[in-house]
């Protein structure tokens, strides 16, 4: 399309970030080659430029990480509190040191704006470990019972939405209250996880603290099956948290998972209509709307539902999508040819189960993986595209007439991870937010994330809470 | 009164949706004392009853859960109230049950009838104690609140029938969640007993539903039930409890699994919160604050 003006090109430089031609798995403070000597490539979804070649991690190598993890618990979670907090402070401000570098990275590596790598995913990293560092010498006063003790090897598998952020919501709290970790990146984003892993150099944390193991669901699943595992944490598909609820299951491991959701964002006619527009624009446009907590479901009260779909609509046309690492750019890339063909398959069925369908007119570059930002009417209850989650840059948009109306649909759901409400009235907020079954609701903003605050979700998004003093139940033996 | 009276038995009954139906399946089992003597024939809870008393709790958990937490500690107390009143009647059970001396289950009976009171008491403080204000970095109040998980399977202890199933059910229910409960297998009586102390302490109908009958038969309906939302395994044995707890993960219920305490079963202990925080979800609230600069300082 035609912009009103057009924006010269606005690149952020690639000069901070060398990325080497290849990285090992990081094991025991060491990187490492696989066992079996395996590798994959990583791309850039904005180019499909190969980034670097990265070891696989296999069954053998999570063996060997865990063990490694293993050796180092007793000493690591004998330290003292205060010494355990300072090295999340060493690794906090490396972070912020690093940041520009770890969010150009990041932006090559997942493909999203270098405007929100810069702004949300790192400054939020950063303040992660900060924040959880403090604990480490609080413990006794979080409200566990004096003395709670840490659980021992953590094996955590992350997500490709949020690398770093994931890894960061993983590991501070685990690390901070006297846990080791072995942590599998996403397949598709490993290099962010493998930069940290040099932090943890930098900071001189003691060896085999912290292990990294690039790799596949297979290693995946090897970490999660480990005997020697005390504690599973896990961020990614509703379908693989029941299969991994299942392989725990008669097991001692203490299991927390974070996984899917269709967040309702719920406008009444009296919101503010451009500011809604901006948070409904938020709730499921940030990060090509491939988040968890994503508001992909819109309820819009009726009397108000074709001013807010046609100021809508005049807001994604001006949405710049495009190179990602461009300051000005607002839609990023799809993070992997498998996540776009599933959101090109899922929106197909829309169109095919009679959903009317409206995309912004965007030029796509020819290279790399690419959604336009769409946005379904006509759509029901019973339509996939109201209930599957899609984990793209498409918005289902469902009416109703009464806030009694507007929950029940809300809560029709499997899922109970986020929502919305956009209105003036106090009171309002407060009634709707009471009946929401979610675990976190954004009244009039969306997509706020601090690490003081509990994140996690009712149903089938999961359980257990991460970030705030919640956040350290899932690392600590209670009973 | 003469000795040659003859006494009137009572047929114990489950308790489901706040009335007293017999098992649909029209199935009784024979319960005897710890010497074998026969007790009673209690009935014999089929997965269809289990069904019946999930859509029973279902139905009720909108109303308890919305009641007020006050509401429900006076409820709670109640409860205690009520069994101080038929205390001769359960102590008279939980010796049969349990083979206690009158004395030793007196004071099962007492703990019991205490650890009411202690949940009452809990109702309208966890939130305070689990919940509270989020100090995040910009201009929001940020609230997180506890919130019952809705409809929990509850699998009583074997081995303790009356303590242990007074210590499995009443967290539940304190924080807002409703229960189906399934009794010790061998010694059901004190639970559907209780179920009519229950239901003369102004705990509306739904909120505690009294199951009796073979364990895994009744257990395995409700770990695949699709709304039910967590289960407590204490009364399940390891190999039930790890199959209860796969058949869970369909649904991811909440699952709270048989504690290593729970064996031995000291149910004098302190109870401690974790059976109340197991059940609870965290709801985080966010609200902008919006600023009103520095003229509206109030300093």
């Amino acid at each position: 399309m035609a912009s009103a003006f057009e924006y010269a090109p606005a690149p952020e430089s690639r000069a901070v970030v060398d990325i080497a031609p290849s990285y090992g798995l990081f094991i025991d403070g060491e990187f490492a080659e696989a066992a079996d000597g395996k590798v994959f490539k990583t791309v850039s979804p904005s180019t499909e430029e190969v980034l670097s070649e990265v070891a696989q991690a296999g069954a053998a190598d999570v063996d060997r990480a865990v063990k490694a993890a293993r050796r180092a618990f007793e000493k690591w979670s004998a330290l003292p509190g205060s010494e355990r907090a300072k090295y999340l402070f060493r690794i906090a401000r490396i972070i912020q040191e690093r940041s520009r570098e770890l969010a150009v990275l990041e932006t090559l590596d997942n493909g999203k704006p270098i405007r929100e790598t810069r702004d949300a995913d790192l400054p939020l990293v950063a303040a992660h470990f900060f924040y959880y560092a403090g604990w480490a010498d609080k413990l006794d006063h979080a409200g566990y019972g004096p003395n709670p003790a840490p659980l021992g090897v953590a094996g955590q598998v992350i997500p490709w939405n949020f690398p770093l952020l994931m890894l960061a919501w993983k590991i501070a709290p685990a690390l901070a209250t006297g846990n080791t970790v072995v942590l599998k990146p996403a397949e598709t984003t490993p290099l962010s996880a493998l930069f940290f892993a040099d932090i943890c150099r930098q900071a001189g944390l003691p060896k085999g603290v912290v292990n990294i193991l690039p790799g596949y669901g297979d290693a995946g699943a090897a970490l999660v099956e480990h005997e020697d595992v005390n504690k599973v944490a896990f961020t990614g598909s509703t379908a693989v948290g029941k299969a991994i609820a299942r392989q725990v299951a008669g097991t001692d491991k203490k299991v927390t998972l974070e996984l899917g959701g269709k967040g309702a964002n719920i406008v009444f006619d009296d919101a503010p209509i451009d500011q809604a527009v901006e948070g409904i624009v938020t709730g499921i446009f940030f990060n090509q709307g491939q988040v968890c907590c994503a508001g992909s479901r819109l309820l819009v009260q009726e009397s108000v539902q074709d001013e807010l779909l046609d100021a809508l609509k005049r807001r994604l046309t001006t949405l710049r999508l495009g190179d990602p690492l461009d300051k000005n750019t607002d839609i990023g890339a799809i993070n992997s040819a498998e996540q776009l063909a599933r959101i090109t398959a899922l929106t197909e069925t829309g169109e095919a189960e009679g959903a009317e369908r409206w995309s912004a007119p965007c030029e796509l570059p020819s290279a790399g993986y690419w959604f336009a930002p769409t946005l379904f009417t006509n759509v029901t209850q019973a339509h996939t595209i109201a209930r599957d989650e899609i984990f793209g840059p498409v918005l289902s948009v469902l009416s109703f007439r009464t806030p009694d109306e507007a929950v029940a649909k809300a809560n029709n759901s499997q899922y109970g991870l986020s929502a919305g409400i956009w209105t003036e009235k106090g009171s309002r907020i407060l009634a709707v937010a009471n009946k929401l079954r979610a675990g976190v609701v954004w009244a009039n903003t969306f997509n706020k994330f601090d690490p003081t605050s509990p994140f996690g979700g009712y149903k089938e998004s999961g359980f257990g809470r991460e970030g705030g003093r919640h956040g350290l139940e899932a690392y600590l033996d209670v009973r | 009164m003469s000795d040659n009276r003859l006494s009137v038995f009572k047929t114990y009954k489950l308790y489901v949706g706040g009335k007293f139906p017999r098992s649909e399946s029209g199935r009784v089992y024979e319960v005897t004392d710890s010497k074998g003597k026969w007790l009673a024939n209690a009935p014999q809870s089929s997965r269809k009853d289990a069904r019946d008393a999930v859509v029973a709790a279902r139905k009720a958990f909108g109303g308890w859960s919305g009641a007020t937490a006050y509401n429900r500690g006076q409820v709670l107390y109640r409860v205690a109230e009520m069994l101080e009143g038929r205390k001769d009647q359960f102590v008279r059970e939980v010796a049969d049950a349990e083979g206690l001396s009158k004395s030793k289950a007196a004071a099962v009976v007492d703990a019991a009838i205490d650890r009411w009171v202690w949940y009452a008491g809990w109702t309208d403080k966890i939130g305070q104690v689990v919940g509270g204000a989020n100090p995040v970095a910009g201009p929001f109040f940020n609230l997180s609140t506890p919130e019952p998980t809705g409809v929990v399977a509850v699998l009583a202890p074997q081995e303790s029938s009356f303590l242990g199933l007074v210590s499995v059910i009443a967290p539940v229910i304190a924080t807002g969640n409703t229960a189906v409960v399934i009794a010790s297998a061998d010694s059901p009586l004190p639970a559907l007993s209780l179920g009519e102390v229950l239901a003369t302490s102004d705990l509306p109908g739904g909120v505690v539903n009294v199951l009796s009958g073979r364990t895994a038969e009744i257990a395995t309906p409700l770990a695949s039930h699709q709304d039910v939302n967590a289960i407590d395994l204490t009364g399940a044995d390891t190999g039930l409890a790890k199959e209860l707890e796969i058949a869970a993960a369909d649904n991811l219920k909440r699952v709270l699994r048989p504690q290593p305490v729970d064996g031995a079963a000291d149910w004098t202990a302190d109870p401690g919160t974790h059976r109340l925080t197991a059940f609870l979800e965290t709801k985080t609230v966010w609200h902008p604050t919006g600023a009103l600069g520095v003229s509206g300082s109030s300093y």
